[in-house]
């Protein structure tokens, strides 16, 4: 699901056209306000909705996500560390909330500090083990980490 | 130079009256471009009609006394201090922009008005924040031209890349600029008081195609937005969550599964550091 500006929240700060990876957000020359300008080429990846000082980008629902005239709201606070979305019905009545995690770490806590590890050994060069294996694959504290070992369980049905 | 009232002086070739005549017909053409502009781009009633579509949505009522705090806490935060951009070398350029534009209006007014000719001194104050005020606003609007502005700052263009969204700061750059000149030769008829108000007559002549009347609108949306926050309607966006909330976690069961029932904060992300391509 694309993004899309809403002009009359817009202030034309640029933070979306500097965000973007797809770099498709841009300014537009008579209005100094910020729009996609190639909604196919979205990667949706919400970066821009995310930098958005003013809650001024939303996202453009597919037909098949919710009947045309809906209402797709998001939220990304990466102080939280959450993404909330509010999907709202064009006949106001069905109103959804979704709250989920996007991080469950501190940003930046697990990026290793690799100007601090020592150079790899010949062995190590040698070895068919990429850098951190086996730890980083956590094969050494009891094999793979699935559902069942870590307590979890799939829920059948579609959650709200 | 800082001391002199150059208006007072100017007296001497141009009639008081006329001077007077041109500051009204500048608030006409403000007034007059404004309402054309509000009629053309229909703003007053998209505004009216937002605000009654909020309304809607809202989930509590908000009382007079509370639209009153809010008209204050906007009165101090959206119009006075610029508390609506993000971006702090935004805010304190529109800072200098509009203060510098306020004084040197507000003076210029002034010092035509009250002061007129040189038999009535003017006050050395009122003609030193004239040329603070023109100062202010060369500043901050030389500052947000060359490198705060959009075009530069995230597209990456020339700062002489012109567009008729330019109109507004350019015009205004230009009467501060030459305003400044003008005293600095010491007043009088010359070219620079030519070029300063043909460009004050842009400025102010040329607000229906520029982006002059934002100053009146925007606290206006300004106001909207906090009420709508007040009375729940958000502008449909979700619900400010507080993770720690049993009520929150029991709705959204992934919040305690994988973020622990007290999530520490994230930190900052992207906004740690600011995008910096060109």
């Amino acid at each position: 699901m694309p993004t899309f500006v809403y002009m009359t929240r817009c202030d034309g700060c640029g933070e979306c056209v500097d965000i973007c990876p797809s770099d498709i957000m841009h300014i537009d020359k008579t209005l100094r306000r910020a729009y996609n300008i190639e909604p196919s080429m979205c990667w949706e990846c919400y970066s821009c909705v995310k930098a958005c000082p003013h809650h001024a980008i939303d996202v453009r629902g597919y037909a098949d996500f919710a009947p045309l005239g809906h209402s797709v709201r998001v939220i990304r606070d990466e102080e939280k560390g959450t993404i909330a979305w509010r999907i709202k019905f064009r006949n106001g009545k069905k109103d959804m909330e979704l709250l989920a995690p996007i991080t469950t770490k501190p940003w930046g806590s697990a990026t290793p500090d690799l100007a601090k590890v020592p150079a790899p050994s010949k062995e190590m060069r040698d070895s068919q083990l990429l850098f951190n294996e086996p730890k980083y694959i956590r094969m050494d504290d009891g094999g793979l980490h699935t559902l069942k070992s870590n307590g979890l369980e799939i829920k059948e049905g579609v959650q709200y | 130079m800082l001391l002199t009232n150059h208006f007072a002086e100017l007296s001497a070739v141009i009639s008081p009256s006329i001077m007077q005549g041109y500051i009204i017909l500048m608030v006409l053409l403000v007034m007059g471009g404004t309402i054309l502009d509000m009629i053309h781009k229909k703003s007053a009633k998209y505004f009216f009609e937002n605000a009654k579509k909020a309304q809607k949505s809202a989930t509590r009522s908000v009382g007079g006394g509370e639209k009153v705090a809010i008209a204050t806490a906007v009165l101090v935060n959206e119009v006075l201090t610029s508390g609506e951009f993000s971006n702090p070398r935004r805010r304190l350029s529109h800072l200098l922009t509009m203060w510098g534009t306020i004084i040197f209006i507000v003076t210029t007014v002034i010092m035509i008005f009250a002061y007129p000719t040189t038999a009535t001194p003017t006050p050395a104050i009122v003609p030193q924040l004239w040329h603070i005020g023109a100062l202010m606003l060369a500043v901050g609007g030389y500052w947000f031209w060359f490198a705060i502005r959009v075009d530069v700052s995230a597209e990456g263009l020339s700062w002489f890349r012109f567009e008729r969204a330019d109109l507004f700061i350019l015009s205004l750059l230009a009467t501060s600029t030459f305003a400044l000149i003008w005293s600095y030769m010491g007043g009088g008829v010359n070219v620079y008081f030519v070029l300063f108000i043909l460009s004050s007559t842009v400025l102010f002549g040329g607000v229906y195609f520029s982006k002059f009347a934002h100053m009146f609108f925007k606290p206006a949306a300004a106001f909207q937005k906090r009420v709508t926050v007040a009375d729940g309607s958000r502008e449909g966006l979700p619900p400010d969550y507080d993770l720690t909330d049993p009520e929150v976690q029991r709705k959204f069961p992934d919040i305690p599964t994988y973020m622990g029932k007290n999530p520490p904060n994230m930190g900052l992300c992207i906004k740690a550091e600011r995008a910096k391509h060109y």
